[in-house]
């Protein structure tokens, strides 16, 4: 059980790291970096918490699958988007951003 | 047989004209609406016969049995945001066929977005597990980044940026959420949760990561900062189907969380905090939409208002009588799909005001009244819808409201019920004393094609239209609910 949760709760500190990450920094790639260091936070946390002596289970590990794919996604789309910007503004951050 | 064909086909479909409108040359992508939208239309008015016939039932995808396969939820909350969907997205879709034509480096890739945003929302209102509605809003969130950023001027990119990073921090402490909860009960489904879920800390950990996300992406004041410029500057068709549909995706999820989990695991002083935010939007919202001097970023922070209504759901449900929920229940959807109609319309009915003056300020439409009528009656429609005046669907949404919030007692939401109406006359009515007085600025207007004002014009008569015949979507949407019918 305890050897299960040092999986979850690295899990947790990745997720809480990532998040004030994306809190401090202004500079938007450092934001995505962020946004993906949760990311892999909370695929652990799932695949951690839900080893606890039942066996292997197959749904969470699918759910991670599925999970990663729309990370890709979604961070390949910021990076678009983020590039386009750098293009048209010449800036690294949002405007007025608080 | 029609029934059970409609169920995949409703985003088997648009995933794939999504992808054929990829591959097919850009001249040809508008042209999928010829196909998708009879098609669609005919899937939706097949689950409607199904549910008619045979009452709510579960749809197992491919006969897969879940956890491995996907199960779909058809009650009348599923079937009516459905039919919701098919009809504002189907008129935005032929409003943006005519005014995309004068943005063509955005008509290319607006067609493929459409279609999976379409795709996504349908995947929502299908869900029965809580891991396929993360997928879902995943699939139209994205899809909707992309559709702000059509104009791709720097202030649509930022507009879209900060939507993205705002969606992608929601979704994420949702799926923390879906987490921790498939930990716990070992279960995604929704009725598989609905009888296991107790009141223990984890799940009040899960609850609150589930409520932020969710929050978050339905832009609940004081997170609403994202909203404004997304749907205020994006493409006129664009703003449209975002404030009127997208934004309920995400508070369809919370809607359903919230009655999966039960009253014992809900918190009462969660569904308080969660109505003053809601008050606190209609407030906020209100009195920016009345400051704003952009005709568009008035009617995006109508949105930001009418919001706040949508939470007060959650005080009026949780530990309140049968009568009152069962109350509070029929309102907010009755809620949902006016404003849906309503802020379709009046986004639409802008975008022609807009049109027809050549600027975007709303000092500009000076004298307006005389030249373009029809877009301003469709505005005034509208308009009417979001105040809640008698006769129109808003009008009976919060009339219902207000009769849960007198049967429960908690008369301090009536305060917010009339003075959120009081605050919407005020900046709807600010945008007509410009349009009725005379001016010697404009002596002409662009007229836009008539298509556009005809859609306009379609979809504001629903809004007032869907108030009259109330008692019949209210019955169907009951169906399968806690709050069940008959």
């Amino acid at each position: 059980m305890s050897g299960s949760l040092v999986f979850a709760w690295s899990g947790v500190l990745l997720f809480g790291l990532g998040l004030f990450g994306f809190i401090v920094h202004r500079h938007l790639l450092r934001r995505l970096l962020a946004f993906n260091i949760m990311g892999s936070g909370a695929f652990l946390v799932l695949v951690g918490l839900a080893q606890d002596g039942r066996g292997v289970d197959p749904v969470p590990q699918a759910m991670v699958i599925t999970g990663i794919v729309v990370a890709v996604a979604s961070t390949a789309l910021a990076l678009v988007v983020f590039r386009r910007w750098y293009r048209t503004s010449g800036r690294t951050d949002l405007p007025e951003d608080t | 047989v029609i029934g059970l064909w409609s169920v995949p086909l409703l985003f088997a479909l648009p995933l794939a004209l999504g992808i054929l409108s990829l591959l097919a040359t850009p001249a040809w992508r508008p042209r999928t609406i010829f196909v998708g939208l009879p098609l669609l239309a005919t899937a939706s008015i097949g689950v409607l016969a199904g549910l008619v016939r045979d009452g709510p039932s579960v749809y197992a995808l491919g006969d897969w049995l879940a956890p491995l396969g996907i199960n779909l939820v058809l009650d009348g909350l599923a079937v009516g945001m459905i039919l919701m969907t098919t009809l504002v997205a189907s008129l935005c879709a032929v409003y943006a066929r005519v005014y995309l034509r004068d943005y063509p480096a955005a008509t290319s890739f607006f067609w493929p977005l459409l279609w999976f945003l379409w795709a996504g929302m349908n995947g929502i209102w299908l869900a029965e597990d809580i891991f396929n509605l993360y997928v879902g809003l995943e699939v139209m969130g994205l899809a909707a980044v992309g559709m702000v950023a059509l104009r791709a001027t720097p202030q649509a990119l930022a507009a879209a940026m900060r939507y993205l990073l705002a969606a992608l921090l929601g979704s994420l402490a949702y799926l923390l959420g879906v987490a921790l909860l498939y930990v716990t009960y070992g279960t995604l489904s929704m009725a598989g949760l609905h009888e296991a879920a107790t009141a223990n800390p984890t799940t009040h950990v899960a609850l609150a990561m589930i409520i932020l996300g969710l929050l978050l992406k339905t832009a609940l004041f004081p997170l609403h900062a994202w909203l404004p410029p997304a749907h205020g500057g994006a493409l006129t068709p664009v703003s449209a189907l975002l404030s009127a549909l997208v934004i309920k995706g995400s508070f369809y999820i919370l809607l359903r969380m919230w009655l999966v989990l039960g009253p014992e695991v809900t918190p009462v002083f969660t569904a308080q905090l969660l109505g003053v935010l809601g008050a606190g939007a209609v407030f906020y919202g209100g009195w920016m939409a009345w400051r704003q001097h952009q005709l568009k970023q008035l009617v995006a922070y109508s949105t930001v208002a009418q919001i706040g209504y949508l939470f007060l759901f959650f005080p009026l449900v949780t530990g309140t009588g049968p009568e009152a929920a069962r109350l509070a229940w029929d309102g907010t959807l009755m809620i949902v799909i006016s404003h849906a109609l309503a802020k379709g319309a009046l986004f639409l009915s802008a975008g022609n005001l807009i049109l027809a003056v050549g600027s975007t300020q709303i000092s500009h439409l000076v004298g307006i009244s005389r030249f373009r009528p029809m877009s301003l009656f469709s505005f005034g429609l509208a308009g009417i819808s979001l105040m809640g005046l008698p006769p129109s669907g808003g009008f009976t949404g919060k009339w219902l409201l207000l009769h849960s919030a007198i049967l429960s007692g908690q008369w301090w939401w009536l305060i917010v019920l009339f003075l959120g109406g009081l605050l919407s006359a005020a900046y709807i009515f600010k945008v007509f004393r410009m349009s009725f007085r005379e001016g010697p600025q404009i002596d002409r207007s662009v007229t836009p094609p008539l298509t556009l004002d005809v859609t306009a014009l379609i979809l504001a008569s629903l809004a007032i239209l869907i108030g009259l015949t109330a008692h019949l979507p209210l019955f169907w949407l009951r169906l399968g609910s806690v709050f069940g019918a008959g």
